[in-house]
């Protein structure tokens, strides 16, 4: 009666066998390495960076224990730290001859040592959280009233422009907390100019009131209007702080949206944070400049006379420009740039837009210098780099600007990129900071470990004391749900806190219940004077009921905690949720398959080892 | 090994007002410790600056003090943390300071001091984020106890979900009332571990509900209270070994997980010891003065109509 159909063993087995293969990473550590990975947008990671690492390792000599690419770029390996640190400089150098203008990020990292077939399976070690491993996490809250504010003013010189296009006098333009205000003479004026504002302003809804003497419009940002603005905000700012990280050198930074107006940044390994704090509050400029192109100015400049009111750059292709110093636009002037298709021949462009005043400078410059070309330039810490440098084919105006030629889709989408990403769309602040330091994170790891590693000790002695065979099963039923557990961390590669370790312990201490609810059944069967099988049986199918409405009990605290809380009561939620989940399954499924295994084979079974079952009317006799 | 060799049902309802007084002390005594000496709240909720420096001897906390009170930093707390080498400094919010820049001058202050000091640990929260986490928190425990009530009233009755949520509110606010009384630092740790204590004492009640439940289906002629007390008494066994094993591991935390898992264990050790308590003790004798009787768990057979025959047929 007690056997289970071959199927249910097979699972069970199965399930152990995957968890098995799922935990093993976790024993095999971490080797040092070194990852090299494209600063730039316009940069890929592809074969050709592999083979570049390859030679320049085996041109100083190195031995490596492998060398592999992947989305971040191009990982190699090495048996010791020492090696790690010569092969840095080593790829320092040749990646990024001018350290002035580096071209890639060369970081130090950590990769799983385990065999290659593993990793193929997709099995990694667990992802540890910063309190694990050390490093720096910033919670940035961006100034969504700033965003706003920035638009409006730029939308208020849009007004002003239109207004002047149109030949529609007005007696001021003012910017009043979110509500533009614009006085007019009289009412016909103000009805026209109504008129044209809403056409070209369809971000604004415009109402009439009087203000003394004078007749007044006023406009504010329509909600979606509003929330566009946010988001674009928002991404745009993440965008910026991707570019920016990669100049620290990290090899898996995490930057993600929080909510609606944060943004959490975390760099693990960092532990300089002054640099860091300084590299994300960094704001970068966009700049057009005509180039000049006089006969022999080039050539003089390169020579190394530069001619006066002009500066030498090179172009993204690595050829020399010469580009004038004063600045026709800056990008300020941008309001968005996203790539897209010339309606005309199909090839692949970047599709600009201007506010208004831009709009207008544009079309006197492009008017004036048809034939010519122009450098869209990016300015960071003073320095700057051609984005692309397009010839002006004829006079511009609307204010939509299209960048097309010689420019493939992904260089379309890396260009649009760049141009977004120049600047902030709005500042930031940083609201929360967390600086763990090496050390405590591997002080940490060593804590957790030992605490769930006594404790567990602890219960399977006394569990094996006090129950016998049942006692062991129980244990290897309570040890089946940790290997299930770290298994499953692994996969998901949820990140791993102290307070999940915390919660591997916890979880591991309330998953016994299951197994004392289930044995107490067993042994009150047995003294109600059921035999051995029928007390298994009944045992197990009775605490079955118990088990599940307390874990579901159990359960919704951990979801409650899950849905509401934030950073290290979430690393706490995600890991004793997962751990009353695998519970459920070791310690009914595989203890009962194991009592099967072990008990279900005799026919006639006079005794089980669960302890001593004490009766009352035995004792009473004596 | 068998430690509980009971004869008979301990009349535990007979004294369950005897239980329920003191429970009702010690919840009193918890909340007037709320009410007059309040949680000393982490930095996390509260917001501002907390820095862990390490030194190679035993630190001198008079001199850290006197270092940053040199340096121009007020309102500061410099205490030991964990061992006499590590040293936590809280510092409160100010407007005027550069918060940014706040753990490179407190080190700077240090180091002048003495050179042996390294930073551990900095962790900054802004006022905002503070006030969400306690705001995040309140709701949570909300959300726990509403799933809880009616998870227990939609598999038991209302009565059991009723009284179990009482008994172990009363457990969170006991733990509550400890870290009030000794000034434990009550961070958000801390409250992840009340929380998870309140879905596992809840299982407590739900062993003995379980066991009532089927107690009243099966024997007759038993009155309520004798129903609670087989109940109660014929799962004494597990409660005390399950407990006493989760207090196990929660007891190896306390020992090897040093000062930052100090308070979470802190926390699950007093909510299992008042778990045991309450809800066993607390929780059934609320549920007997509910009224629960047998006819709630059996289901009556359909009276027929004598003028409806078996087949459904009517004249």
């Amino acid at each position: 009666m007690n056997r289970y159909p071959l199927w249910k063993y097979i699972t069970v087995v199965v399930a152990l066998v995957i968890g098995f293969l799922y935990t093993l990473p976790n024993f095999f550590g971490e080797a040092p390495a070194v990852q090299v990975s494209p600063a730039r947008a316009t940069l890929k990671s592809d074969t050709q960076l592999l083979s570049r690492v390859e030679a320049a390792l085996q041109g100083a000599g190195i031995a490596h224990e492998g060398v592999f690419l992947d989305s971040n770029g191009v990982k190699s390996r090495f048996k010791d730290t020492d090696t790690q640190l010569k092969v840095k400089d080593l790829l320092e150098k040749t990646f990024n001859p001018d350290p002035q203008d580096a071209q890639y990020v060369v970081a130090l990292n950590l990769l799983s040592s385990s065999p290659k077939w593993l990793t193929n399976l997709g099995a990694l070690p667990m992802y540890l959280g910063l309190d694990l491993r050390g490093g720096v996490h910033f919670l940035l809250q961006v100034d969504m009233v700033g965003a706003i504010t920035k638009r409006l003013d730029s939308l208020s010189a849009d007004l002003r422009t239109v207004l002047r296009d149109k030949n529609l006098r007005h007696a001021g333009i003012n910017r009043d907390g979110n509500v533009v205000s614009i006085k007019f003479r009289d009412a016909e004026t103000r009805a026209k100019a109504r008129q044209v504002l809403e056409e070209s302003q369809p971000d604004l809804a415009f109402a009439e009131a009087m203000d003394g003497a004078d007749f007044k419009l006023s406009g504010s940002l329509k909600p979606t209007a509003i929330k566009r603005i946010q988001d674009f905000a928002l991404k745009q700012n993440i965008t910026t702080l991707h570019n920016r990280i990669n100049e620290l050198g990290v090899a898996e930074p995490v930057i993600q949206q929080q909510g609606l107006d944060r943004i959490v940044v975390q760099l693990p390994g960092v532990q300089d944070t002054a640099k860091a704090k300084d590299i994300l509050g960094r704001t970068a400029t966009l700049e057009i400049r005509m180039v000049d192109d006089t006969p022999g100015a080039l050539e003089a400049a390169l020579s190394g006379q530069v001619p006066f009111g002009t500066e030498l750059y090179s172009e993204r292709g690595g050829s020399p420009l010469l580009v004038k110093k004063q600045v026709v636009l800056t990008g300020d002037r941008l309001t968005d740039a996203q790539p897209g298709f010339d309606s005309q021949n199909h090839e692949p462009a970047v599709h600009l837009t201007l506010d208004a005043a831009g709009a207008r400078i544009f079309k006197d410059v492009t008017r004036e210098s048809v034939g010519k070309r122009m450098a869209i330039l990016l300015i960071e810490k003073g320095k700057g780099e051609v984005v692309t440098a397009p010839v002006i084919r004829s006079e511009i105006g609307g204010g939509r600007v299209q960048i097309s030629g010689k420019m493939s889709t992904v260089e379309a989408n890396d260009t649009a990129l760049l141009l977004r990403a120049g600047s902030l769309a709005a500042p930031m602040d940083i609201v929360e900071e967390r600086t763990i330091g090496p050390s405590l994170g591997a002080e940490n790891i060593n804590k957790g470990f030992h605490s769930t590693l006594w404790g567990f000790i602890a219960i399977a002695v006394f569990m094996m004391a006090y129950y016998l065979m049942f006692g062991f099963i129980s244990t290897l039923a309570l040890a089946a749900n940790l290997l299930f557990l770290v298994a499953l961390l692994s996969l998901m590669q949820a990140t791993l806190t102290l307070p999940g370790i915390a919660a591997i312990a916890l979880t591991l201490g309330m998953a016994i219940d299951a197994n004392v609810l289930i044995n107490e059944r067993v042994r009150e069967e047995l003294r109600n004077g059921a035999s051995p099988h029928a007390a298994i049986a009944a045992g197990y199918e009775r605490a079955f009921g118990t088990i599940l409405d307390s874990n579901v009990t159990t359960l919704i605290a951990g979801v409650a905690l899950l849905a509401f809380g934030s950073g290290p009561i979430r690393g706490f939620a995600v890991v004793h949720c997962l751990g009353i989940l695998t519970s459920m399954f070791s310690s009914v499924v595989v203890s009962r398959a194991l009592v099967n295994l072990i008990y279900g084979r005799h026919k006639k079974l006079e005794k089980v080892a669960i302890g001593q079952v004490w009766k009352p009317e035995l004792d009473a006799g004596k | 090994m068998e430690f509980f060799k009971i004869r008979k049902d301990i009349p535990f309802m007979r004294h369950a007002l005897v239980f329920n007084v003191i429970s009702l002390l010690t919840f009193l005594l918890a909340v007037f410790f709320l009410a007059t000496r309040g949680l000393h709240l982490s930095v996390e909720f509260t917001g501002g600056t907390l820095i862990e420096v390490n030194y190679q001897q035993a630190a001198d906390l008079e001199k850290i003090r006197g270092a940053l009170g040199k340096s121009g930093f007020s309102d500061y707390s410099v205490q030991n943390f964990g061992s006499s080498q590590d040293v936590l400094i809280r510092l409160p919010l100010k407007s005027d300071q550069n918060t940014a820049k706040l753990g490179e001058s407190v080190m700077a202050a240090l180091t002048a001091e003495d050179g042996s000091a390294s930073l551990r640990r900095v962790e900054f929260v802004g006022p905002q984020v503070g006030k969400e986490l306690a705001e995040n928190g309140a709701m949570a425990l909300l959300v726990v106890i509403i799933g809880i009530v009616i998870y227990l009233a939609f598999r038991f009755e209302w009565r059991f979900s009723v009284s179990a949520i009482i008994a172990n509110l009363h457990d969170v606010i006991i733990i509550l009332g400890f870290f009030a009384f000794f000034q434990w630092e009550f961070s958000l740790s801390v409250l992840a571990a009340v929380l998870a204590v309140l879905g596992y004492s809840v299982n407590e009640s739900v062993v003995v509900f379980d066991r009532v439940r089927e107690t009243f289906r099966k024997v007759r002629g038993m009155s309520t209270p004798e129903v609670l007390d087989h109940a109660i008494t014929s799962t004494i066994s597990r409660t005390i070994i399950t407990h006493g094993s989760t207090q196990m591991m929660v007891l190896s935390m306390l020992v090897f997980g040093g000062e930052t898992l100090h308070y979470f264990a802190m926390a699950l050790t007093i909510g299992i010891c008042f778990g045991i308590y309450s809800s066993v003790l607390v929780a059934s004798p609320l549920v007997m003065w509910l009224g629960v009787s047998r006819e709630q768990f059996i289901k009556v057979p359909k009276a027929k109509d004598p003028n409806v025959s078996d087949d459904g047929a009517c004249v």
